[in-house]
């Protein structure tokens, strides 16, 4: 998929040839991290603003011709994810696309609610940017993993809406 | 209690089911479970209910008999009894604490606590039942009077923390506030003798052996003085008070604060933790587990060190959010 991109910043991938992954893991006792990447790689659907190279909501950009994936834009890769088996732990790292990147903590929001709804609730999940991606790494890594302050925020009707656009609009 | 043989073994012998959500918070009435008076507990929970279940018999299983619902619209975060086991309050992620009276097994609201600017994490009762106090994520404690029909008022809004504050607690004895915090801080408020004014006579951070993240819960022994704190450090620390001082408007000195984190392997925060009425303090930690500490015999020069008594891993399939003795 070729994209026509005068001002491309970052780079923005073409797709690679995967195969999209609906099924939920709730059957399966070993957990394969390219499995949660299949999960996650086209649940979660952005718009990109190129002037300032960030991540927007699809409904922010008033011609979002290309809504793209988390993996377009290396948000998200394979490495993103490690699964401890043996502490049931799931850590994801995500690079947001610019250092103050706004909608980081969105973003990770976004990955609880997906690997919530696919997970066996027992597996703990860690959610950070990578290390040195964003100007606010520790506030917004505390802010992900503070189980309270997500369970409050998805309570929040505006930014559950918001959330669920994410994750459903490539439904839409 | 006999620790003697060191076989000490905690053992689930019930399980109550009836919420939809998870379970955030947990109160024994404690006009209950003694004398006669079978037990009663209050839970409360992201499916926005509270629920009160009752021993039947005294020495039987628990059974569910109240659900108080239609009153909060989002999760109820924190429940606590009054003193006299009257009345109820309930802490709510919708921003109000709402107080409950029952008259035979009948619950009935009768005040709604309003004023923080968004959800309400902790509410407690002082020990004569005569103030109030909540905290929530606005980064603000707040302290009510109980007034004669079920009136309350606000009398002080205390600023300090520079983040969320996840729970309030009074001390046993004195009427001495402790509020902990996302800010990673434990904050001590009393009361100015000649103003009535409420502040802040003590900061417990880092720089005093404090917690490096999270403070989630605190609670004290019996006495009141000794504090347990557990963090999102994966510790849980131990403090020392001196009540006289405290009495006299001294401050709440830390002992060299003792850390266990030799005890969490596992990366669980801990989300709380309660001395019982003998001293055993028990925790509850996002690695599923519950653990009982207690106070070492062997005393060392530098104070005393406490040991892991009991570990019960999986104790819930998921993390356990609320530990609470029968003090009866």
């Amino acid at each position: 998929m070729t994209l026509g991109l005068i001002n491309a910043n970052p780079v923005v991938h073409a797709k690679k040839e995967r195969i999209a992954r609906t099924d939920d893991l709730h059957c399966d006792d070993n957990v394969d991290p390219l499995d949660i990447y299949d999960i996650l790689l086209f649940a979660i659907v952005v718009a990109f603003d190129l002037g300032v190279g960030c991540i927007h909501f699809v409904r922010d950009i008033r011609d979002p011709e290309h809504p793209y994936s988390l993996e377009q834009l290396s948000v998200l890769s394979e490495e993103s994810i490690t699964v401890d088996e043996k502490l049931g732990r799931i850590l994801i790292t995500f690079t947001p696309t610019i250092q103050h990147c706004s909608m980081a903590t969105v973003i990770g929001l976004c990955l609880r609610v997906k690997l919530k709804d696919c997970f066996p609730p027992h597996f703990k999940v860690d959610i950070k940017v990578a290390p040195g991606s964003h100007a606010d790494e520790e506030s917004v890594n505390k802010q992900l993993n503070d189980k309270e302050r997500v369970a409050a925020a998805l309570e929040n009707p505006n930014l559950r809406q918001l959330v669920d656009e994410c994750l459903y609009s490539n439904e839409l | 209690m006999n620790f003697v043989d060191d076989s000490v073994e905690l053992r689930e012998v019930q399980k109550l089911e009836g919420h939809t959500d998870r379970v955030w918070g947990l109160a024994w009435n404690p006009a209950t479970g003694s004398a006669g008076i079978p037990a009663v507990l209050a839970s409360c929970s992201g499916d926005k209910t509270v629920r009160i279940w009752r021993q039947n018999p005294s020495n039987g299983p628990f059974q569910c008999t109240a659900v108080l619902e239609e009153t909060h619209t989002r999760t109820v975060r924190s429940c606590a009894w009054s003193p006299s086991g009257k009345l109820l309050a309930t802490a709510s992620f919708d921003a109000t604490t709402a107080i409950w009276e029952h008259s035979g097994g009948d619950f009935e609201c009768v005040s709604t606590l309003e004023g923080h600017e968004n959800e309400v994490k902790s509410v407690s009762w002082n020990a004569s039942g005569s103030l109030l106090a909540t905290c929530g994520r606005d980064k603000s404690v707040w302290i009510w009077e109980v007034l004669p029909g079920n009136e309350f008022e606000c009398v002080s809004v205390l600023q300090g923390h520079t983040q969320d504050v996840k729970m309030v607690q009074w001390h046993p004895t004195v009427d001495v506030l402790f509020s902990c915090s996302y800010d990673n801080t434990v904050k001590v408020w009393a009361e100015d003798g000649d103003s009535d004014d409420w502040h802040c006579v003590q900061t417990l951070g880092e720089s005093n052996n404090g917690h490096s993240s999270t403070v989630w819960a605190l609670s004290f022994n019996a006495t009141g003085d000794k504090m347990v704190t557990s963090s999102d450090d994966l510790t849980i620390k131990i403090w020392g008070a001196d009540i006289i001082r405290m009495q006299s408007g001294g401050i709440f000195a830390p002992l060299p604060a003792i850390m266990i984190e030799q005890f969490f392997q596992s990366i669980g925060q801990v989300l709380t933790s309660k001395y019982d009425r003998e001293g055993v303090i028990a925790s509850g930690a996002a690695d599923d587990a519950v653990r009982l500490f207690v106070e070492s015999e062997e005393s060392k020069i530098d104070g005393p060190t406490y040991k892991l008594l009991t570990r019960k891993e999986k104790a819930h399939d998921m993390d356990v959010n609320s530990v609470q003795w029968n003090s009866a």
